[in-house]
């Protein structure tokens, strides 16, 4: 079947896509937007978070055909929603814009100078809350979404809007760190 | 597979009357699970998402009315006041990501005996209301619900359409025993209501049964026990060897087995000890409300 919906801001059409297929395998294997991870493909450890109408969800839990219609934001388009966010207004993420996010203009892809990067990504890197990587997307999309709607949040807050997102390098005490970090820069208006 | 797409409750209704077989999915939480690691390919999935009216819920006099989709992370935050068992519960399902997705529905749909939501329907008292094409809506009563592991008593043509939900005439609490604060399959759970205009108290036992339970003969005992007591009059605090022996009858209600998450005597223990201390929270809660009532 076909899947058209929007991703990152632009209409996106998915075509033979299989019935039983999930919106991850879409996004990853036909739009070839990787960032969003696969891991337990059982909403186990929320690597795979992505924006559905808004709302954080495990794209590996929604079914491709459900997604028809509706609006994704992955973390290939989180510095877009974060600039359209803050200064309204955006024409979305192409999706060769997309792919190739990775590159686009960095020059120190470590330390994030360069590369157009949402706060929370920015944070992320500040805090050292990255170490493998692999649970990082999932992460910045939850605590984005969190800081969209509390902008001040209390550490219970944090812990509780991550709760669903599994880490297993970090500790999570370098992730809470960043998550406040993006909180007081985005109070200060930095 | 085929993937129907009804836009609208009636055309969900058809679709399912055409293909019995069709596996609904709303949130996908549990139907995704089985697809994705090939422990089921149904020949029709029958998504639930566009019928927008299963995103609903009304307040009325005595019940809400809450649509089968509701997403958990919805009755957190709006249904406290009316559904605090039901709330509470909501708050341990998984994390907020499936709290977005998932609803009742689905837990009824799955009748798993660990579903958060059963012990607080089972206490709260509930209805099941179902829809057929063929035979329009029937309401089920939460007791005559569940009919086996992952069984429950709909028909294969017919469709959850929502649980009606009494409004709390009293505190409810619920607990549930997992190895962690999120992500945890309950290892047991229990609800408790105390209905203080009928002066009855409801139970629900979770993940010790093949079904989900009430704890019947707890239920009598406290009811008899409080009610001689005078206890719903005078506020009194309750005896510890009524809170005990509520707690035993508590225990012994439970049918648990052995399994990776526990034992079935641990579960038994645990049930026992959540009855005594959600017992005692409800009741507690129930002489403040009295002693502020008094005061006005």
């Amino acid at each position: 079947m076909r899947v058209n919906f929007t991703v990152n801001g632009r209409p996106q059409e998915a075509d033979d896509v299989w019935e039983g297929e999930s919106l991850l395998y879409v996004l990853r294997e036909r739009l070839g937007l990787p960032g969003s991870k696969n891991a337990c493909e059982q909403g186990e450890c929320g690597s795979c978070t992505v924006r559905l109408d808004g709302v954080p969800v495990c794209s590996c839990l929604v079914a491709a055909g459900q997604a028809e219609g509706r609006d994704v934001v992955t973390v290939e388009g989180l510095a877009d929603h974060a600039r359209q966010r803050s200064r309204g207004g955006s024409e979305g993420v192409p999706l060769d814009a997309a792919k190739g996010w990775a590159a686009k203009g960095g020059t120190d892809s470590q330390a994030g100078e360069g590369i157009e990067l949402a706060p929370i990504q920015q944070a992320f890197i500040d805090a050292g809350a990255v170490q493998c990587g692999f649970c990082t997307p999932g992460l910045l999309v939850a605590s984005d979404e969190l800081l969209e709607h509390n902008p001040n949040p209390s550490d219970a807050d944090i812990r509780e809007a991550l709760s669903g997102n599994l880490c297993r390098c970090t500790g999570y005490e370098k992730i809470m760190d960043a998550v406040r970090l993006a909180a007081a820069r985005q109070s200060e208006g930095v | 597979m085929d993937f129907l797409r009804p836009a609208s409750w009636e055309e969900a209704l058809a679709a399912k009357a055409e293909h019995p077989t069709a596996v609904p999915i709303a949130g996908g939480t549990d139907v995704m699970v089985e697809i994705n690691f090939d422990h089921r390919r149904p020949e029709y999935l029958l998504d639930l998402n566009r019928v927008g009216d299963l995103y609903e819920w009304e307040t009325g006099e005595d019940s809400v009315r809450l649509g089968a989709s509701v997403p958990y992370s919805t009755i957190m935050e709006q249904l406290r006041a009316e559904l605090p068992g039901l709330a509470l519960a909501s708050h341990t399902v998984a994390s907020p990501q499936i709290r977005n997705r998932g609803g009742v529905g689905g837990n009824l749909g799955t009748a798993s005996p660990a579903g958060d939501a059963h012990p607080a329907l089972l206490a709260a008292g509930a209805e099941v209301e179902v829809a057929s094409a063929a035979r329009g809506t029937r309401m089920i009563p939460i007791d005559d619900f569940y009919t086996g592991v992952k069984r429950n008593a709909l028909k294969p043509d017919e469709l959850i359409r929502a649980v009606h939900v009494k409004k709390a005439d009293g505190p409810q609490q619920y607990s549930k025993v997992g190895t962690r604060n999120a992500m945890v399959i309950a290892v047991c759970a229990f609800g408790l209501a105390l209905h203080p205009e009928t002066r009855t108290v409801r139970t629900g036992i979770g993940s010790a049964a093949p079904t989900p339970v009430r704890a019947k003969a707890a239920e009598e005992f406290l009811d008899a026990a409080l009610a001689e007591g005078g206890f719903w009059d005078n506020g009194k605090i309750i005896t510890p060897s009524v809170a005990k022996q509520f707690a035993d009858l508590c225990a012994a209600a439970c049918n648990p087995i052995d399994d990776v998450r526990g034992t079935a005597s641990y579960r038994r223990h645990a049930v026992g000890v959540m009855a005594r201390r959600t017992l005692t929270w409800t009741w507690e809660s129930y002489r403040g409300a009295r002693h502020t009532e008094g005061a006005a």
